[in-house]
């Protein structure tokens, strides 16, 4: 039994139970404390992701390759921006509590092993550990209405889609005997073969992953959950659970159904044209931030997809690299949103960013640097995500998809750049208040990545090719 | 080695005023301006004596490649021989002097000064540029340099309007021209393999017989090529059909008129002729055209100086006329006398738009002759010099107008051909007429009684001698210029001097000609010249009211000519009228209603699809779930469907 291949996620959990002795036994304030020690568990993890070899584990339930550990360093470097960026802000709104940094490596450690599953069963075990984390996380902040009524809304409707998966799994187990990732594989080699029963079982499951990344039309909860949750874990939502579920959508469509590409790409297609629609309408006619963060979100998972849905190595890469730009934008752009509170009140409402050009220069730079690379302008990160996963689709023939995703990201820059306008044409209003050093770091590290990230992009591009690989075997 | 420092020093110092003008202040841009003209103006002289003397070599001076693509080959290089290097003299030699008395003219207004001398700089270096091309490009280079040089110059006071349309032109007339000329350019590229001359000039006589067949007719290479260069030629030296944009070019400060007028911009068309010779003295039809055109621009253009009031209009129109019978010997195959005259108009032309600026200056921007009068007495220098620039332009010997004019009149008259006779009387005719608007505008200016208001009057002065002095080098030059440069231009030794930079036909004995020509159509000019001056003395200075009788009696003549022969009115029916209201067909049809309301409707529909999309969202869980579930329906129905 190769039990050193989850060191990481062993590692994490033990953290999380400490800090929770530690956290319980401690009477006073212990916030920041236990963040530092689950920072330091998220870079313990990292290191270990790195330096623990290949191969699988646990009677073939659990599997390290090249992808599963790119994946983790990225979900590992999501949750710890996010963390960062909760510093202040719990503080602030009266929610720094000891059990945030334990709920976050728990949800983390689910997500982990999402990225490692290659049974059926471990993919349900680490999507169950990641949910039960992330509903608690939504509702944090208990004595605010919007907050609890998120974690309550991300609950039943997520409550849903696990049923909805288990009972694909359940399909899928009992018309092809095996729940073993490659077992599935080998049973599903002659398309024709496959049974009715297992193939509604696969859109089950790919129902389930789906309602995870907040694919259209299983996205409902995600604006909601943007705007009700405290914004840091807004921020954890759009990046950690994100890479992982997407992750895991990736390992399940590529490797047991890879050989049933031609029956589930047209579903994978009408969701990814439909988030890609939907994500660029709906965001104009907000104006709350964070909500127009969810649906951009929609949008960019939409993008994301095409790669999933061309079904070969170049569109998985592309899919990859959107991925790692994604989570440091996203990040990047919550750390801007946190930054905006006058007299201790975080504000939302994209109006509160008038003329904020004038009142603090540099975070406006910062937050239009993620803006037009969310709108895809080279030479930002931006544009090289939604530039690989193009090219994948012209590449594999999917020109309508591609030429979809181009003008809906046509559509989708003009509220990006609204932002932009707003901040450095419009009057300007009273400042906001003196940013903390962790949000300016966070801000500069992610954006200075995406300002400058068309300098190197050989080691990302390189890795992510790496990991594509892995799945195709 | 002092050649390309001549070309190259009004670049330097264009660049030094125009960029730094603003932080090294006005007195400091305009010194380096001037210190660099004034070396360009000891050195660009310098270089043709020594080549003329035989201490140098002709050649050419490599600066640098500029353009290898495939076959297209273009360097940057410096032409070194007498045609380019006589050029080089005058064109340093006038702008320096123009230069001199732009620090007196300039003195008063109200902009900053180093913007005007930054212009005035590139504008010589324009010109410098087109006259020491080595291949067609660079020519265009410095070509489309004089035509930007001249927007700029003539829109110099940015908040008058007519300045602006003035500028605009003077630069979209000068298009219509460069279009032909690209066009031709890109022809002998096609003909030849090259645009360099050193290329083209030896291969011409072996595509003597080519053809070109457009729509059914033929027409021989050179033909097409030399009239598409002289379509060029047209526009930028003003000759009729592309004139209209000459007069009006004096909306910019009068040594910038001087500067367009004498050294640089308008003789580029004649330079390109005399340039473009080998190639010419193979296309017959072209050069008969050259002829045609330029005589008819000589008499017209004077027609219409007799009735001009403005001062500087009259000069204008001169100047119209001057190139036309710099064109007229070109055409006749005199190449070397047209060059000539080109040198000898510089110094009396510019001689004449200067002093015009004195008498301006003068009379507080009082430009109307009408209101003049009387001012001989009152600034005596101008006057004089004035004079002197109104016998050389007359012909009156031993101006250097006589001998430059005298010998175009002659050659054309010794070409022998029909057209060339067509010249001929053309040419005499202007003489007359040129004779006759000279001394109306020196009578209506200097003599007679003073018809300006006395508040104009208190202030009449005498400009500085920063002004004076130029003026006085030009006026030396108008007399004695053609004097002494007749015997090298056109003299017995010309071959010698030319030195096979301009090319004569074997068959061509035109300047040999010049000797034989009957004494009566040698002294034609002459008479007729003095003839105008006493018609102009009678009707203006001895019976002041019989202009006026005239004027009325003959209205239709009289208005024809005051609205100069109504080519301004006919553009602006046959072309710019039409134009605007084809642009704003396009615009109002063709911009806003369908290209706008392409990208309009779009976004309207994005805006309802964003407001239905919005409206899903309702809050509910029972309706989030329930769409979650439908699109699981959906998405198992297409499953099973598409398998």
């Amino acid at each position: 039994m190769n039990w050193v291949l989850a060191l990481p996620e062993i590692v994490l959990s033990l953290v999380a139970m400490v800090i929770l002795i530690f956290g319980v036994l401690r009477q006073d304030d212990s916030f920041f404390l236990s963040s530092m020690f689950a920072l330091g568990g998220f870079l313990l993890a990292a290191l270990l992701v790195l330096t623990t070899g290949s191969g699988i584990g646990y009677h073939g339930q659990f599997v390290a390759d090249a992808f599963s550990s790119l994946v983790k360093i990225l979900i590992l470097a999501g949750a710890g921006l996010s963390l960062i960026l909760s510093l202040d802000y719990n503080r602030h709104n009266h929610i720094a509590r000891f059990e945030f940094p334990v709920l976050m490596l728990l949800s983390v450690t689910g997500m982990m092993v999402m990225a490692s599953a290659s049974n059926l069963m471990t993919l349900y075990l680490g999507l169950e550990l990641q949910s039960l984390g992330l509903y608690v996380l939504a509702a944090f902040a208990r004595d605010d209405l919007r907050s609890s009524e998120a974690g309550l809304k991300y609950f039943v409707l997520s409550a849903l889609a696990s049923g909805l998966l288990l009972y694909g799994v359940s399909l899928v187990y009992g018309f092809s005997g095996t729940m073993d990732f490659a077992a599935l594989a080998r049973t599903l080699t002659i398309p024709q073969s496959a049974s009715p029963g297992l193939i509604v079982g696969i859109v089950f499951v790919l129902v389930g992953l789906a309602f995870k990344i907040s694919a259209v039309p299983f996205h409902m909860w995600t604006p909601d959950v943007y705007e009700g949750a405290p914004t840091p874990v807004t921020a954890f939502f759009s990046t950690a659970p994100k890479v992982a579920a997407f992750a895991l959508l990736l390992r399940t469509m590529a490797t047991p159904f890879g050989h049933q590409l031609i029956a589930w790409q047209t579903l994978i297609i009408i969701v990814s044209v439909a988030s890609m629609i939907l994500g660029a309408l709906a965001a104009i006619g907000q104006s709350n931030i964070k909500r127009l963060m969810a649906y951009s979100s929609i949008g960019h998972m939409g993008y994301a997809l095409i790669g999933l849905a061309v079904g070969t190595p170049e569109g998985v890469r592309g899919v990859l690299i959107y991925l790692i730009v994604y989570v440091f934008m996203s990040a990047g752009t919550f750390a801007c949103i946190i930054a905006m509170q006058r007299r201790g009140r975080p504000l939302e409402l994209i109006t509160d960013l008038n003329g904020l050009s004038a009142t603090d220069p540099a975070l406006a730079l910062a937050m239009a640097i993620f803006m037009f690379s969310m709108a895809g302008v080279p030479p930002l990160a931006g544009f090289f995500g939604k530039l690989y996963v193009f090219l994948a689709a012209v590449q594999g023939g999917l020109w309508t998809l591609a030429v979809i995703g181009v003008l809906t990201s046509v559509v989708g820059s003009y509220y990006y750049l609204r932002i932009v306008k707003l901040m450095y044409f419009d009057a300007p209003e009273e400042p906001f208040d003196p940013r903390p050093t962790a949000l300016s770091f966070v801000a500069g590290a992610t954006g200075l990545f995406t300002a400058f990230f068309f300098v190197f992009p050989a080691p990302f591009v390189g890795a992510a090719q790496a990991a594509a690989k892995v799945l195709f075997g | 080695m002092i050649y390309a420092v001549a070309v190259f020093a009004p670049l330097f110092g264009s660049l030094v005023s125009g960029l730094l003008g603003r932080a090294i202040g006005d007195r400091a841009a305009e010194a380096v301006s001037i210190l660099c003209m004034l070396v360009a103006a000891v050195l660009g002289p310098l270089a043709c004596f020594q080549l003329v003397s035989g201490e140098a070599d002709a050649g050419s001076v490599y600066l640098a490649n500029w353009i290898e693509a495939g076959r297209f080959h273009v360097t940057w290089q410096l032409r070194y021989d007498t045609l380019s290097a006589a050029m080089v003299a005058m064109v340093t030699f006038v702008s320096m002097l123009i230069h001199v008395y732009s620090i007196g003219y300039m003195a008063h207004d109200a902009y900053p000064h180093y913007r005007f001398f930054s212009y005035l700089s590139l504008f010589t270096f324009s010109m410098l540029m087109l006259v020491t091309a080595d291949n067609l490009l660079q020519l265009f280079f410095g070509w489309e340099g004089v035509g930007l040089c001249s927007y700029l110059l003539i829109g110099y006071w940015y908040d008058r309007p007519s300045a602006n349309a003035a500028a605009i032109k003077a630069f979209i007339v000068n298009r219509i021209g460069d279009l032909a000329f690209a066009v031709g350019v890109a022809l002998v590229f096609f003909k030849f393999g090259s645009i360099e001359f050193s290329t083209i000039f030896p291969a011409i006589p072996q595509h003597q017989a080519d053809t070109y067949s457009v729509l059914g007719g033929t027409f021989p290479a050179f033909e097409v090529i030399g009239v598409l260069l002289f379509i060029g030629a047209m526009g930028k030296s003003a000759q009729i059909g592309l004139h209209v944009w000459l007069p009006d070019a004096m909306e910019g400060p009068t040594p910038v008129s001087a500067l367009i007028h004498a050294a640089t911009m308008v003789t580029a068309g004649v330079f390109l002729v005399a340039r473009m010779s080998p190639l010419y003295e193979f296309a017959p039809f072209a050069l008969g055209m050259v002829t045609f055109i330029g005589a008819t621009t000589a008499l017209f253009a004077a027609t219409i100086g007799c009735a001009q009031n403005d001062i500087k209009r009259v000069i204008a129109y001169s100047t119209c006329s001057q190139l036309g019978y710099m064109f007229t010997a070109a055409g006749v195959g005199a190449f070397q006398v047209s060059i000539f005259h080109l040198m000898t108009h510089a110094f009396f032309k510019a001689l004449l738009f200067l002093s015009a600026g004195s008498v301006i200056h003068a009379m507080s921007d009082e430009q109307d002759m009408r209101k003049m009068g009387g001012l001989g007495r009152m600034i005596p220098w101008t006057c004089t010099v004035m004079w002197i620039g109104s016998l050389a332009l007359s012909g009156i010997p031993p101006f250097a107008g006589y001998y430059s004019k005298d010998a175009i009149i002659a050659a054309s008259f010794a070409s022998g051909t029909g057209i060339g006779m067509y010249g001929f009387v053309c040419t005499v005719l202007a003489a007359f007429l040129t004779a006759f608007y000279s001394w109306r505008l020196l009578i209506m200016t200097f003599h007679g009684k003073p018809r300006a208001d006395h508040h104009v009057l208190e202030h009449v002065h005498e400009s500085p001698w920063v002004m004076i002095g130029p003026l006085l080098v030009l006026a030396l030059g108008a007399l004695i210029a053609g004097k002494l440069l007749d015997p090298w231009f056109i003299g017995e030794d010309w071959q010698a001097f030319w030195n096979g930079s301009i090319f004569n036909a074997p068959n061509n004995h035109v300047l040999a000609a010049l000797e034989s020509v009957p004494p009566w159509a040698e002294l034609a000019p002459l008479v007729m010249g003095l003839a105008g001056i006493a018609l102009a003395y009678l009707m203006y200075m001895v019976f002041p009211l019989l202009p006026m009788r005239l004027a009325t009696q003959f209205r239709g003549i009289y208005l024809f000519l005051l609205n100069k022969w109504y080519f301004d009115e006919l553009y602006d029916a046959i072309f710019v009228r039409p134009a605007i209201r084809l642009a704003r067909t396009l615009w109002q049809t063709g911009d806003a209603t369908l290209i706008d309301g392409v990208p309009n409707g779009l976004a309207e529909l994005t805006v309802d699809g964003s407001r239905q999309a919005v409206k899903i969202q309702t809050g509910s869980l029972a309706v989030y779930a329930f769409v979650m579930l439908i699109g699981v329906v959906l998405l198992v129905g297409i499953f099973l469907v598409s398998r």
